[in-house]
């Protein structure tokens, strides 16, 4: 033996010499300090993380709960029939029909006798009627229409107020600063004071901004179109990128011949992956609209481009699963006899589901929130109208986040956080969905 | 050792059957490459019906690789090739036109790690029969469950609870619950690839006593690293070494008195 090697066992295994194990000492409390040390940055990044989230949230969920109420003004309205049908006709189409002023007085006569105006104090009464949504009209129109029998009879009714005075009401707009700065005037807080005595005005649960189609003034304006649009969407999404997802993944994975090809499809579908989002759009505009002439704005086509910019990841996240199923299930399946598909069908994909399906929804959540390749294809248009196919006109909550987001008055600034908060709330859902599935699938073997 | 490979030539010593049993399988020069590596050189050897034939021999002989070609199971392997031929009674499994999913019908495997599947006990042995059509009806399909488990000896220990998961069996419960997989389809040939590696002394015995049943019933061919095993279980014995067969005849005369130095080597433990 040489000396070297006499040396280092002996020592190191049971020998008192003070050096080494000095040296060893050493060694662990630097070992230990490294761990300690990348616990803390550990800690630090994922308490960062935290901060983040909960300024995100909180920023949003501050700004737009105040959305999901909104001010309305409880009037009794008389139905008087020689205003809404003076010439006796009751049907639908002659309320529809002819001049619309007519609405406006019987709101007018509400107002001035819930106030008690002085019928002869026009200036008043159109201040009164300031404060009242320019919907109210409409609505009341086609109230009636819908229901003739109201006609002479009194009804208490519920209109909506302006963006402004919702706005007022809830304190965004303060009643301390100059008045010529100020969108709500003196009198008008006079009469909303008086409004407020008399207990007509108060705070409701918004059901508009779930229901109501795109609008010009922000206390008619609602999600339900674009609510629409996105769920068309992500059926389009589901029933296209999941079955050729899988029935790709599943021939790549478990089919193909590894050769040349395969790896270059292989390469191909993980580039698509990271192609942005909007070069998807530009294909979409140019193959589905310009050249098969699909109607633009529709959800089918938002719901193909989307379709085009799942798949890459339906199909990686797929070959992962499955290629994280033992493959002694394979051998199994195939050993007593069974052919190279029913040993996928039976045995292999049952237990690559759970991963299936993850990815799937985890696609869907990132085609829910995409916003760029639909701005290409139109899904950026002003449409009251609920779509009733997907190829009708439609936009998505992303779309309508845009949309409100570029408009001024303070009530589209809440909506359009009240709709970061909807869409939020999908995306949770989904990916609770995500976790229930994985769980119900997941098996052991 | 290299000294002894080139100083003899590969070719296969062999002492024959003085049972002179009928030979179920017959392989010829059979070759295996695996993309630029050949794993086997070219085997050749006749396989006896109703006897337990055991492949021994170090790691990485190519003992396995044989064995999986019986079933063509190597055709899963990307990039395998496989050249010679294999008959199973006469017929060349290797023939273009023979149907791989009825030749593993009729040749059953069982592998190395126990591989029940993720479904019940009674649905795990009634897969193979339910996928081959071979019960008419349900009650048909219930007794070959039973019987198949009654063989497996395993059908005791579990019949109250056949609907429970097979994978929450013991290891030897599910090696033997995939050896009564293997026989509900009723195959002619068991291959079982180290069917013991991965159990205890005591499920080992159990699984041994079964080989030693389902031989009046099957040809078996079991690759071993026990050259216990190969001596307790077997008739025949093959040593494989470094894709070569190396000898091969029946057991006690392997083992009591090979004809081979490499033999000797190997079973009196001077390598592997």
């Amino acid at each position: 033996m040489t000396e070297a090697a006499s040396r280092l066992p002996v020592s190191r295994l049971g020998g008192p010499d003070a050096r080494t194990v000095a040296k060893i000492d050493l060694g662990l409390s630097r070992r230990y300090a490294a761990e300690r040390r990348f616990r803390a940055y550990g800690l630090a990044a994922v308490t960062i993380a935290i901060c983040f989230l909960l300024v995100l949230f909180g920023s949003i969920v501050s700004k737009g709960y105040t959305a999901f109420q909104q001010t309305r003004v409880t009037m009794m309205v008389d139905f008087e029939p020689s205003i809404i049908a003076p010439d006796g006709d009751r049907s639908p189409k002659a309320i529809m029909s002819g001049n619309a002023f007519r609405f406006d007085d019987l709101i007018a006569a509400s107002l001035q006798k819930t106030l008690e105006i002085d019928p002869n104090d026009e200036d008043g009464l159109y201040d009164a009627l300031d404060l009242l949504s320019k919907g109210s009209t409409p609505m009341l129109r086609s109230m009636i229409a819908n229901d003739p029998s109201l006609i002479g009879t009194k009804r208490t009714v519920d209109f909506y107020a302006t963006g402004d005075v919702d706005a007022f009401v809830k304190g965004t707009i303060r009643a301390d600063v100059p008045e010529s700065q100020r969108l709500i005037k003196d009198k008008h807080i006079v009469l909303i004071d008086k409004l407020k005595t008399e207990g007509a005005l108060h705070l409701a649960f918004n059901t508009g901004l779930f229901t109501n189609g795109a609008s010009t003034r922000p206390e008619t304006a609602g999600v339900g179109v674009a609510l629409v649009g996105s769920l068309y969407m992500m059926l389009v999404v589901l029933v296209l990128s999941l079955p050729l997802g899988v029935a790709g993944s599943i021939y790549l994975e478990e089919f193909a011949p590894k050769n040349r090809w395969t790896d270059v499809i292989e390469v191909n579908i993980n580039n698509l992956a990271a192609v942005p989002s909007i070069v998807y759009g530009l294909l979409g505009l140019a193959v589905f609209i310009n050249f098969a002439h699909l109607p633009r704005s529709a959800s089918l086509v938002g719901g193909l481009v989307l379709t085009l910019t799942t798949l890459p990841t339906i199909i990686i996240t797929t070959r992962a699963a499955l290629k994280a199923v033992p493959p002694s299930i394979r051998e199994a399946g195939l050993g007593v006899g069974a052919s190279k598909m029913q040993t996928v069908f039976h045995h292999v994909l049952p237990l690559a589901m759970p991963g299936v399906l993850t990815g799937t929804i985890i696609g869907l959540a990132h085609a829910l929130g995409e916003t760029a390749p639909l701005l290409m294809i139109g899904m950026k248009a002003f449409i009251v109208e609920y779509p009733a196919t997907p190829f009708d006109p439609a936009t998505a909550l992303p779309t309508q986040i845009y949309m409100w987001a570029t408009e001024p008055e303070r009530a589209f600034t809440e909506r359009t956080s009240a709709a970061i908060i909807v869409l939020l709330a999908f995306l949770l859902a989904m990916n609770s969905i995500a976790i229930i599935l994985r769980r119900a699938f997941e098996r052991r073997w | 050792m290299s000294a002894v490979q080139t100083a003899t030539p590969f070719e296969t010593v062999r002492t024959p059957d003085p049972a002179s049993r009928p030979i179920k399988i017959h392989a010829a020069a059979v070759k295996v490459t695996y993309g630029q590596k050949e794993a086997l050189h070219g085997v050749s050897i006749d396989i006896a019906e109703k006897a337990v034939t055991a492949f021994i021999g170090p790691s990485g002989c190519g003992k396995s690789t044989f064995l999986r070609c019986i079933n063509r199971m190597n055709d899963t392997i990307a990039g395998a090739r496989v050249e010679g031929t294999i008959t199973l009674d006469d017929r060349n499994i290797y023939d273009p036109d023979l149907d791989v999913v009825e030749l593993r019908a009729r040749v059953g495997m069982v592998f190395q790690k126990p591989n029940p599947f993720p479904k019940s006990i009674f649905d795990n042995v009634a897969y193979g029969p339910r996928i081959h059509g071979l019960a008419r009806s349900k009650a048909d399909l219930e007794e070959i469950v039973v019987t198949s488990l009654q063989r497996a000896s395993l059908f005791n220990e579990v019949k109250d609870r056949l609907n429970e998961p097979g994978t929450g069996l013991s290891g030897g419960q599910q090696q033997r619950l995939c050896i009564a997989r293997a026989i509900a389809v009723s195959p002619e040939v068991i291959l079982m690839d180290e069917p013991c590696s991965a159990l205890d002394p005591i499920a080992t015995a159990k699984v041994e006593e079964l080989i030693d049943e389902l031989r009046a019933n099957f040809t078996i061919v079991i690759v071993t690293h026990s050259m216990q095993q190969a001596a307790r279980v077997s008739q025949r014995t093959a040593f494989f070494h470094l894709g070569h067969l190396i000898e091969e005849g029946p057991t006690d005369h392997v083992f009591t008195n090979p004809l081979e130095q490499r033999t000797q080597d190997y079973i009196t433990g001077r390598f592997g």
